[in-house]
């Protein structure tokens, strides 16, 4: 009698590890982790739903920027090796206010036309429309006193009135509903040079 | 001598028993960071990387499209050129319309404009077909537009 009390009396759960194990490597294996991030843009509307009114645009509220079928950069007609200067160059193109005659008169008036060839490696693109997205993204940041990975978390959030008032004051947005510092930025439609 | 012996008939056995919390641990986590795979990918998939990406409101809403070369599986039937999948089969250029209809009649009637299209398309892919998706999901009226990218960690 006395023996059997000093048994264990815990359950042997050594191989409990085993079968979580099993359930886990499914897991991985079933699964991939959600990526719903990236960049997001918007498309313009259907040409044929555009009226076709002859749009003035002065010259000089244009930003070029053009990368070619071997994914070398043009912008402002001049060769550029790093697409990380872009940011600054596009920052002072909008930024401008009529000061510098060759950029633009306000960041209202401000373009930035990115065109790219039908040869064009994608990586490029998004490299690029990553850097352009990436200035306004600061400009509206600083127009609120935030960082742009805040600003852009705040564009997420916008159910929430402090986050809308604070998206509309960086955007410009008046009583009239005009947007003063609007993202303008426009994709051509590629050349056919490096074409297929 | 007689103190060490002592020590010796401690149990030599490391106790296992907080391992199961450990790996049950593991096993949540990834439960809830993970979603379960719908379609399988026949196209090549190398995401680009960026830096100001943005998330995705509603997961309901977003239909995804794959574009890229086809994995070696499938370049007997499908060739070595970029292709553009959509579900679980390849569709042409001009069949994206009618693809995007299908997908918005999956929604509720008031979301149907607000429809987005996750582009998940392989770094070395030309802008050439890149751009004539995009021409197509304008003439779809489907104009919100995502390019999945993975967050670039190094600045």
């Amino acid at each position: 009698m006395a023996k059997k009390k000093r048994a264990n009396p815990e359950i042997n759960s050594s191989s409990m590890a085993d079968i979580a194990f099993l359930l886990l490597i499914f897991f991985l294996v079933t699964t991939t982790i959600a990526n719903d991030r990236g960049i997001l843009m918007q498309l313009p509307p259907k040409p044929d739903d555009i009226e076709d009114v002859e749009i003035k645009l002065k010259e000089h509220n244009l930003f070029k920027v053009y990368v070619n079928s071997a994914d070398r950069l043009l912008v402002e007609g001049e060769p550029l090796q790093d697409i990380k200067e872009i940011r600054d160059m596009v920052k002072e193109h909008v930024l401008n206010n009529g000061r510098n005659e060759k950029m633009s008169d306000s960041p209202k008036d401000a373009v930035v036309s990115f065109k790219t060839d039908r040869g064009t490696s994608y990586e490029m693109y998004i490299g690029v429309l990553n850097e352009l997205q990436g200035a306004y993204y600061e400009m509206y940041g600083e127009r609120v006193g935030m960082s742009a990975a805040e600003w852009r978390t705040l564009t997420n959030e916008l159910d929430d009135p402090e986050n809308k008032k604070l998206y509309d004051k960086g955007r410009g947005k008046g009583a009239d509903g005009k947007v003063t510092f609007p993202m303008n930025i426009s994709i051509a439609e590629p050349s056919k040079i490096g074409g297929n | 001598m007689h103190k060490f012996k002592k020590k010796t008939k401690s149990d030599p056995s490391i106790p296992t028993s907080a391992l199961p919390d450990i790996i049950f641990m593991l096993l949540f986590f990834f439960m809830v960071t993970t979603v379960l795979r719908e379609t399988t990918i026949n196209v090549e998939q190398h995401i680009p990387k960026a830096t100001e990406l943005r998330k995705l409101q509603r997961k309901s809403l977003v239909s995804y499209l794959y574009v890229g070369k086809p994995t070696l599986n499938m370049q007997a039937q499908f060739g070595k050129e970029p292709r553009i999948q959509a579900n679980d089969v390849f569709i042409a250029v001009e069949e994206i319309v009618g693809w995007v209809l299908q997908e918005k009649d999956k929604l509720d009637e008031v979301e149907r404009d607000q429809i987005t299209i996750a582009l998940k398309v392989n770094n070395e892919t030309k802008m050439g077909l890149i751009s004539d998706i995009q021409l197509e999901l304008r003439e779809a009226n489907a104009r919100k537009l995502l390019y999945t990218t993975i967050q670039d960690m190094d600045l």
